[in-house]
């Protein structure tokens, strides 16, 4: 059984390609954002904030950074408009090299980008108008300017009626649309997100979500966020990184990187969201195999134009091999359906391995689930 | 009220004007130079704006140093440059400078702790959309640490109102001196109770008037 075991994950590895080329792939406009080499010690002596990271962010594209709490992701993207300046690399911002630039220079390049913060960071002596004209009173844009522009972003973010109330007497969704607002009123072409949604109610959430993804669309903005929630990822980015204890472990196309997670720590974000987990007592349930027999548990993943065909019966019928189906569901990510399924095969060794094979051969991803003892 | 003469009528009369006078000049003196110390000492400090040690460490000595020297020393122990500044070293206006000195260096501390209130987030925010030091000193330090600065100024004010008790020592009159020089030395407490009530009404009405706008500037 242990034999079978290993001969079979052996079998079905999976190459991880991945798009581990991605950050030159896609576009061929010069990226909005090029992070390159960056590492960042806080104190002498200290772990590394940020080991040797390098990302790019093509325009228009909505990239995600995830990881847990002191990864290194809140440095990362404090570099980008650097609030906190890494000790080596390159930041390369909509074509500036940030760390080439004067105090002026840099005060310049910093109203191109705009930032939405976890605790929205508004000031709570300006009404909800005068936080929103914050950027452009810095950027010396006269007063009647500022009034129409706060005008014109006001409806954009849904707040008109809220125009003169102070961010106390605004709930936590506002105080975030007021935040975005902030952000954008200087028409900048790149918005940072530093955990936008973490303090947010998941309902609350979901509508920040659907509106960052909509101004990306109608603005035309290359978005990088960071957090530490997958469903984030899930639900907006197009490419994703992920970050452990300041190196980036694995990126590629949220779909890819969701599907086939290639880092034990991916798995277990990626588990959050699609239930890749299937709990012990479960396993243990499940009836044992009959002699001359074998169990085999393992993750099937239905993705591409193969996902809608009835491969579980078929194969049943044709290998036959009886498929247990412990869990299962149909889920979407960027817009892709895929299915996830956790099934327990009982055959003749020989028929069940052929029939993962050929579950493979059809496109779909199978993967082995442990069984401890 | 038989010791409620018109002389000693005229006598509270004016030692009220002269505490009005010492507390009010001392307290817009103290605020016009406690301010600007206090930012120096909060964009120097290690971890703010520009922080710079060789600014920072000195004046935060010299404030210390003046905090630290009781009152009525120090009144005596600046004569000369009291004399310097105003040109005599007794009476109202000679009290005024070491008023006004001991309260700057109690301000510039007060005042740094409200500016240390304000949520380093919205400065991190006001940098991050490429404000320069003056602008987040300007248009978000200041500002947002205006209630604290104002209940600062209110602990102030209070406290020059008894520091200025001690004018005495050098002319300077004042409500605190009435009651030390008639209540005490003349043997009349009628003056002395009458001293202490004036001072609490003046001191909880000023408190109130703190809290007030504090109260109305605040939007938390």
């Amino acid at each position: 059984m242990a034999v079978m075991a290993g001969l079979l994950s052996q079998a079905l590895a999976v190459p991880h390609s991945l798009g581990h080329t991605a950050a030159t792939m896609q576009n061929s406009a010069p990226p909005a954002i090029v992070l390159e080499g960056l590492r960042k010690r806080y104190a002498a002596g200290g772990t590394l904030a940020l080991d040797d990271v390098s990302i790019s962010v093509q325009p228009g594209e909505i990239f995600g950074i995830v990881g847990r709490s002191g990864a290194g992701k809140s440095t990362l993207i404090r570099c980008v408009n650097l609030l906190e300046r890494p000790d080596s690399g390159q930041v390369r911002v909509l074509g500036d090299d940030m760390l080439g630039l004067d105090d002026a220079g840099l005060n310049r390049a910093r109203r191109g980008i705009g930032m939405v913060f976890q605790h929205f960071n508004l000031h709570s002596r300006r009404t909800v108008a005068e936080n929103i004209a914050f950027p452009l009173e810095v950027a010396g844009v006269p007063a009647a300017e500022r009034r129409s522009r706060v005008a014109e972003i006001l409806p954009l973010v849904g707040l008109e009626a809220r125009a003169n109330a102070y961010p106390a007497q605004l709930s936590g969704g506002q105080k975030q649309r007021v935040g975005i607002a902030r952000a954008l009123a200087s028409r900048p072409r790149v918005l940072l997100c530093d955990e936008a949604t973490s303090a947010l109610d998941p309902e609350t959430t979901e509508e920040i979500l659907a509106l960052i993804r909509d101004l990306r669309a109608r603005l035309d903005l290359t978005v990088l966020l960071i957090t530490h929630e997958m469903g984030v990822v899930k639900a907006i980015c197009d490419r994703v990184a992920v970050m452990e204890a300041g190196r980036v472990i694995e990126h590629g196309r949220v779909f890819d990187v969701f599907t086939r997670p290639a880092q034990p720590t991916t798995r277990r974000f990626v588990s959050e969201v699609i239930g890749h987990s299937v709990p012990a007592e479960t396993i243990a349930r499940l009836p044992a195999p009959e002699a001359g027999e074998t169990r085999y548990l393992a993750h099937v993943l239905f993705a591409g134009p193969n996902s809608t065909r009835a491969v579980i019966s078929q194969a049943s019928r044709e290998f036959g091999v009886d498929y247990n189906i412990v869990s299962g569901r149909i889920d979407e990510i960027s817009g892709e359906p895929f299915g996830i399924m956790a099934v327990a095969a009982y055959g003749a060794p020989a028929k069940v391995t052929a029939s993962l094979l050929w579950m493979q051969e059809l496109g779909l991803t199978v993967t082995p689930i442990e069984e401890h003892a | 009220m038989s010791w409620l003469t018109p002389t000693m009528q005229d006598l509270f009369l004016e030692a009220f004007w002269e505490t009005l006078i010492m507390v009010g000049a001392s307290t817009a003196i103290s605020v016009a130079l406690g301010l600007p110390i206090a930012l120096l000492l909060f964009v120097t400090a290690p971890r703010g704006l520009s922080p710079n040690g060789w600014v920072n460490r000195p004046i935060g000595l010299l404030v210390n140093a003046l905090r630290s020297t009781p009152f009525i020393i120090l009144m005596v122990a600046i004569i000369p440059f009291t004399r310097l500044v105003v040109g005599t070293s007794i009476g109202t206006t000679a009290a005024i400078v070491p008023l006004a000195l001991a309260a700057t260096a109690f301000l510039a501390r007060l005042f740094e702790n409200a500016l240390r209130e304000v949520d380093p987030g919205v400065v991190e925010a006001a940098r991050a959309m490429g404000a320069t030091r003056l602008q987040i000193v300007a248009k978000v330090l200041v500002p947002e640490a205006l209630p604290g600065l104002i209940a600062a100024t209110t602990v102030a004010v209070v406290s020059l109102m008894s520091f200025s008790a001690m004018a005495g020592a050098i002319g300077g009159g004042g409500l605190g001196d009435l009651g030390i020089r008639f209540g005490y030395q003349r043997f009349m407490p009628e003056v002395m109770a009458t001293v202490v009530v004036l001072l609490i009404i003046l001191v909880q009405g000023l408190q109130s008037l703190g809290d007030y706008l504090v109260r109305k500037l605040s939007h938390r």
